[in-house]
């Protein structure tokens, strides 16, 4: 129930959603420096218990909970307890952030002018910015943004100054460490830094998580950290990661806090930064070191034209009530709270839900531009697509989109040819008019070029395009699952369709945001909206497709046909070609070759499966179907196949097997 | 054995304390109405009973309210003049103007003299239901000859404790299930020869004692069909003996706690148990409800207390074999009996520790810059040993509210020295007058003792920021214990409607839990259409080694809502379910009764509740006393 009130099933074209304002409008018309000199007073929380960033540190040493650890190490290790806190300070040095305000007004000046240049517009909903203030006093406030570009949490802060908020205390990578100059500024205003990974390190995950809930009990500063803890390369949200959010639930949990508001941002691009950087990367060209002489470097990119910004903050969702019911707060009464207490598996999958339940919170509010939906249809037609057809056909994608709940940013009073032309002339790196199509610009061809680099050099600008359509696939999503279950299920009969729909959404639930469990909701979900726009029609015991359907559920198959084609290559490779001692270092590239292979010789259309993070996810969904195993083996982990389910799932994914066989799905 | 002089001593501090309790001498009704005198019940020893020193009648609802708190003649009111007054000349506040109750009243629950919601001014004899009797029964009951009644005002008086629900229904001349039949058993032997005829002829038992339940505890059953009695105490209340050589009383259960100390006064000793309800709640209630009072810290809880209990259940009566004043032989079986509520039998005696009169008696009062720095003294003065018989701490909407309780002053010196010393605690100490809160103290023992302790505690007080705030104060804050339960009445002539509860939370949790309970009650307040911000605050009233015991009140402006006090119960659901949430448990001292029997199950564990249930089985098969609270 509690997720009921998270996201209704009505109609999601009724959606309401605030209007967006344009704050680099004032900036343009009045002083910059005016405007890092202003005035700056926040609202602050009301029970906030006033302390400096330095009384923090002292705070979260003297802890109990951080005590309690350094004594359990020290016992453990043989160190004395003197050490062992000697290490938390170091930790806590290493990590801490030192917010000043200082710095703040002088990224504010700076980062306003790098932003005016590359930006035409940073829109931002003010009524939420409104209802965040109100929560900032209210209520210890954890913010969320999506996470598409290291703009994101530059341009919160950001946001958050212009607006006489908190600045907030930002969870960050300790990659930006590496960068000297850039990484002391961001510390200073506000990052504080956390090692990629530190699994079994009790001490740091006890200072760390002592540092995050003493700033949220405190109300020092709203926290800011990414669910999807890195930046998705794919514009695809990410599978969220729990730790923090655990971390931020546990003060309500254990009754420090009467209640944690979390707010979900969504913040989207016109035109991604470091959109062909990703493209590369995904395909295997690995990132930069984030250096500080690789940022400046990107001062080329200050003199392209990046459109516009959109940052949504989401209504402020109440840990409290949304807890309501689920979780049995009194499981902390019989351990100190100081003690680290792993919550119940309730409560456990309570935050999961709650996660995944966020970032399509920060999905539904992703502000769209014609040009996803233009890449949408380019990516089913890498060959290039008529101009006639491609307006006609985009009006329709248009209503289909908005039926679905897309919140799609469509300019009124004008014509589809100048919507289709602004967007081209946006992405000129991509695409461009050509002799009455639309095609994808030719790369940088070289005399030398070999067929696999043509191969490469191809896949560059179809995966920046499909990051694009990847911006809209969460409003597809479900519908282009049951479109797909429909044409693969055994028969028509609603049980059929069903198990075939379970068995994808399983199947993909590492690709895109499934929330688990859910599989139900989303089957009606999908039945209604598919019903809702004529394609479907519900039978007795039929789901089947009317009779103008079929074009509705063709495109929608064709969204996910990449995806379905992308796994079942991998299965094809596990089945045919990977060795016993394939090793998951090598799972990667071998997938890649082998990819390049089929697509050399004319039988693999799609090239998304050369995207690694296609890869991963495979990967992950065979582990989580037991297709695959990891074997351990001195200080390699290989890769073990059962090649019969391997060969099933593939199948099964072509429909060419009853689903129901493969998975056990009811309705 | 005492000098003269020593019991000239201890004369007067019995005259000083027969003053500070609250109740009052009121001319005892020498007459039961029905009037049967049991026979055969002598008292066990040669004390001589001297004059029946009862507070109350027999037929208690001549002198006590109806359907409201306390005597009859004393009420709060808006008198002509549009003042609050406190009628009737039992209590010090009595007969007295409290010129500032009116607005702080107003202010704080937007309550309105005009809009006021008076109740039925008598009982409706006929709205109350025919006795369903078991005649078979009846007969062989009044062959025994125990006084009984039949009367719809006895049967009404003693079907309700001061439950919210329970008392706003008889204000709306609502009669839910009442008992069938009322006996009044006069000794042990009486409870003996009435339970083993209720178990020959199946009729439910429910023992009553006080009537100050607050759980629901002496709600009829509406499932039950069989005819129900009850069984009142109130006339078993002799103390049958005095052991001075080892300080312990044997008293029958139906004596009330203002009779109890009086008479034990009088003799130069006092129990010390006193809770808030010691004017009208009796010895057995007590015992079957784990009850605690105000001193525990000089004397203990009634655990503590107890020596021996003589108990008639429908096995038999059960007893131990001695009274030792410990034993290691087995789980304690005094503590199946000790918060039993009535549901295992009549606890019909009880031996019960005595102590001398304590020499001196002192007030204090210290103010905390904030509620925090407070519950911070008071966990310290825990950690030490020191709390005084008794250490209080309210917080500052209590505070506040205590202040609008203050009387009239006729002597502009007491209103000069007041405001003076308000001015030296909030300008010149700096005090927020939005944040300060009040521990009031109460010392016992002798005088050089007091002062050293007293010392002490003021000492730990001022690491905390607290200043001494008089004895005044402290002594001011005792008394209105006794008053605020008239309280309410008041408010439900107006609109509002409210109710105390409480929890004991290890000290961590203290803060964190009373802060969310009462943002909890806020936001339920809205979520459920209260019109008005609702009052809820709390007071920390005992202090332990692990924790305390908090204590709250909560009461709204119930205008423009249908069913008031369905709202009332979901918030205090609601504000129930948080303070399980946070640590606290589900009742200090008021017991289960029926309204917290919901949460038993993760109080206690299934295995914990099966074992009760077992015992229950074992010692009252049919379920004789089947007022079902607890399991
Ligand atoms: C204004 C007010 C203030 C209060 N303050 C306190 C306080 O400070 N501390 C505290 O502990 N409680 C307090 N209470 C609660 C109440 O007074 C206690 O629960 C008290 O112990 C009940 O005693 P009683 O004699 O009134 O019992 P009753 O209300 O008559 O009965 C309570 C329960 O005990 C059973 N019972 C009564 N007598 C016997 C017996 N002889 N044998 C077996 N079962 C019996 C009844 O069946 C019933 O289930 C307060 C209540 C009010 C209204």
């Amino acid at each position: 129930m509690a997720s009921k009130a998270m996201y209704s099933p009505s109609d999601p074209a009724l959606k309401k959603r605030d209007d967006f304002e344009d704050i680099l409008e004032e900036r343009r018309n009045s002083s910059d420096l005016r405007y890092a000199l202003k005035c700056y007073t926040p609202v602050m929380y009301k029970g906030l218990t006033p302390c400096k960033a330095s009384m923090l540190k002292t705070l979260v040493l003297q802890s109990d909970a951080l005590q309690y650890t350094i004594n359990q190490v020290a016992v453990e290790s043989g160190e004395t307890a003197a050490v062992v806190q000697e290490e938390a300070v170091l930790i806590l040095e290493e990590m801490a952030h030192r917010l000043q305000l200082r710095t703040v007004r002088f990224l504010a000046f700076a980062l306003t002018k790098a932003f005016k240049m590359l930006y035409r517009s940073v829109f931002v909903n003010e009524e939420g910015i409104q209802r965040l203030q109100q929560a900032i006093q209210e209520y210890p406030v954890v913010l969320l943004p999506s996470h598409r570009s290291y703009m994101d949490f530059l341009m919160m802060s950001n946001i958050l100054y212009t607006y006489d908020l908190s600045l907030p205390v930002i969870a960050a990578g300790m990659d930006f460490m590496g960068m000297k100059v850039i990484g002391e500024l961001l510390r200073k205003s506000g990052a504080f830094f956390i090692r990629r990974s530190f699994g079994g390190d009790k001490l740091y995950w006890a200072v760390f998580s002592e540092y995050v809930k003493t700033m949220l009990r405190s109300g020092y500063a709203p926290v800011e950290f990414f669910l999807e803890g890195t930046r998705s390369r794919t514009c695809k949200s990410l599978t969220p990661k729990l730790g923090l959010l655990n971390i931020v639930m546990e003060p309500f949990f254990k009754g420090e806090v009467f209640d944690v508001h979390l707010v979900p941002v969504s913040i989207s691009y016109e035109r991604i930064l470091e959109e062909s950087l990703y493209a590369r990367e995904l395909l295997g060209v690995p990132k930069p070191k984030e250096s500080t002489s690789g940022l400046l470097k990107a001062r080329r990119i200050l003199s392209e034209d990046y459109g516009s910004m959109y940052v949504y903050f989401g209504h402020p969702v109440s840990v409290r009530s949304l807890a309501q019911g689920r979780v049995n707060r009194a499981q902390y009464s019989l351990l100190p709270r100081h003690v680290p207490q792993r919550p119940d598996e309730e409560t456990q999958a309570f935050v999961n839900e709650v996660a995944f339940r966020l970032v399509r919170l920060q999905e539904e509010n992703m502000f769209l531009k014609p040009w996803a939906l233009m890449a949408t249809l380019l990516v089913q037609n890498p060959e290039g697509l008529d101009l006639p057809w491609l307006m006609e056909r985009l009006d329709w994608l248009r209503a289909l989109a908005v039926s679905f709940g897309a919140f799609l940013d469509w300019p009124a009073h004008v014509s589809v040819s100048e919507v289709l032309n602004s967007s081209v002339a946006i992405h000129s790196n991509l695409v461009c008019v050509s002799g009455g199509r639309l095609v994808l610009v030719p790369g940088d061809r070289e005399a030398t070029e070999t067929p696999e680099q043509a191969v490469f050099n191809r896949a560059v600008s179809l995966l920046a395009c499909a990051s694009y359509r990847n911006q809209i696939l969460h409003v597809l999503l479900r519908p282009a699952l049951l479109a797909t279950a429909m044409l693969t299920a055994a028969s028509s009969r609603r049980e059929d369709v069903y198990s075939s729909f379970s068995f994808l959404r399983n199947v993909f639930s590492n690709e895109f945001i499934l929330c688990p469990g859910e599989s139900v909701q989303d089957f009606e979900e999908a039945c209604y909206l598919l019903v809702k726009c004529g394609a479907v029609q519900m039978l007795q015991q039929d789901v089947v497709v009317t009779e103008h359907g079929h074009v509705t559920v063709d495109f929608l198959f064709a969204v996910l046909k990449p995806f379905i084609q992308g796994y079942q290559t991998v299965c094809r490779y596990l089945y045919e070609e990977a060795s016993e001692s394939l090793s998951e270092k090598q799972f990667v590239p071998a997938v890649r070759n082998f990819a390049v292979k089929l697509i050399l010789a004319g039988r693999l259309k799609h090239y998304e499966v050369l995207s690694s993070d296609l890869q991963k996810n495979a990967l992950a969904a065979l582990l989580r179907l037991k297709a695959v195993r990891k074997v351990k083996t001195g200080e390699q982990v290989n890769l073990k196949v059962n090649k019969t389910t391997v060969s099933s799932i593939e199948d099964t994914l072509g429909g060419k097997i009853p689903s129901r066989k493969a998975v056990l799905a009811r309705l | 054995m005492a000098s003269d002089s020593d019991s000239t001593k201890r004369q007067r501090s019995a005259e000083q304390r027969l003053r500070i309790i609250a109740g009052h001498l009121q001319k005892p009704d020498t007459d039961g109405h029905t009037g049967i005198a049991a026979q055969g019940c002598k008292a066990e020893t040669a004390q001589p009973k001297s004059v029946k020193a009862n507070t109350l009648p027999q037929r208690r609802q001549e002198v006590l309210k109806w359907n409201g708190w306390g005597y009859s003649d004393s009420r709060f009111l808006l008198n002509k003049k549009g003042q609050a007054e406190f009628t009737g000349k039992r209590y010090p506040l009595s007969g007295m103007i409290l010129p500032s109750l009116k607005n702080w009243f107003e202010g704080t629950f937007g309550a309105s003299e005009q809009h006021r919601s008076p109740a039925v001014p008598v009982l409706n004899a006929s709205a109350v239901p025919v006795p369903n009797l078991n005649q078979a029964f009846m007969e062989e009951l009044k062959a025994l000859g125990v006084t009984l009644s039949q009367e719809p005002d006895d049967r009404v008086f003693r079907s309700h404790g001061h439950c919210l629900h329970e008392i706003f229904a008889l204000r709306e001349g609502r009669i839910g299930k009442v008992p069938d039949l009322v006996v009044w058993p006069s000794c042990h032997d009486d409870v003996v020869k009435i339970v083993e005829l209720a178990c020959k002829h199946d009729v439910c038992l429910i023992p009553f004692g006080g009537g100050t339940s607050v759980s629901g505890a002496l709600e009829c059953p509406p499932e039950e069909t069989r005819s129900i009695v009850s069984l009142d105490t109130s006339q078993m209340n002799r103390i049958l003996w005095i052991d001075e050589k080892n300080l312990m009383a044997h008293v029958e259960c139906g004596i009330i706690g203002q009779d109890l100390e009086k008479q034990l006064n009088e003799r130069g000793y006092c129990v010390g148990h006193e809770p808030d309800s010691m004017e009208f709640s009796s010895l057995g209630g007590w015992v079957a409800t784990r009850a605690s009072g105000i001193k525990k810290n000089g004397y203990g809880n009634i655990e503590d207390l107890v020596v021996h209990i003589r108990m008639v259940s429908p096995r038999g009566v059960i007893e131990k074999g001695c009274q030792g004043p410990r034993m290691s032989t087995g789980p304690d079986i005094h503590h199946f009996i000790l918060g039993s509520e009535g549901t295992l039998g009549v606890v019909t005696e009880v031996t019960i520790k005595i102590r001398p009169i304590p020499e001196y008696q002192k007030y204090g009062s210290i103010v905390f810059p904030t509620f925090q720095q407070g519950v911070a003294c008071l966990r310290e003065v825990a950690r030490q040993r020191c709390a005084p018989a008794s250490i209080r701490l309210v917080d500052n909407d209590q505070f506040q509210f205590g202040h609008a309780l203050k009387p009239q002053v006729s002597s502009i010196f007491t209103s000069f020295l007041e405001r003076l010393k308000k001015f030296y605690i909030t300008k010149f100490k700096g005090f927020d007058p939005q944040h300060l809160c009040v521990a009031t103290l109460l010392f016992e023992g002798d005088r050089e003792k007091v002062l050293q302790h007293e010392k002490q505690v003021y000492d730990i007080a001022a690491t905390f920021g607290g200043l001494p705030g008089g004895e005044d104060n402290g002594h001011r804050g005792y008394m209105l214990t006794f008053v605020i339960a008239y309280l309410r009445d008041l408010g439900m002539d107006y609109f509002v409607i409210g109710e105390s509860f409480e929890t004991s939370v290890p000290w961590d949790r203290v803060l964190d839990l009373c802060r969310n309970v009462k943002e909890r009650i806020l936001k339920e307040c809205n979520a459920k259409g209260v019109q008005f911000p609702p009052f809820s605050t709390c007071r920390v009233t005992q202090t332990y080694d692990t924790g305390a015991c908090v204590y709250f009140y909560f009461a709204f402006n119930y205008r423009g809502l249908s069913d008031p006090v369905h709202v009332y119960e979901q918030v205090e659901r609601a504000a129930r379910e948080e303070i399980l949430a946070n640590g606290g448990s589900l009742s200090h001292h008021h017991g289960v009764g029926k309204i917290r029997k919901q949460w038993m199950k993760e109080t206690i564990s299934d295995v914990g509740v099966g074992m009760l249930k077992s015992v229950k089985e074992y010692i009252d098969p049919n379920n004789i006393f089947g007022n079902r609270n607890l399991l």
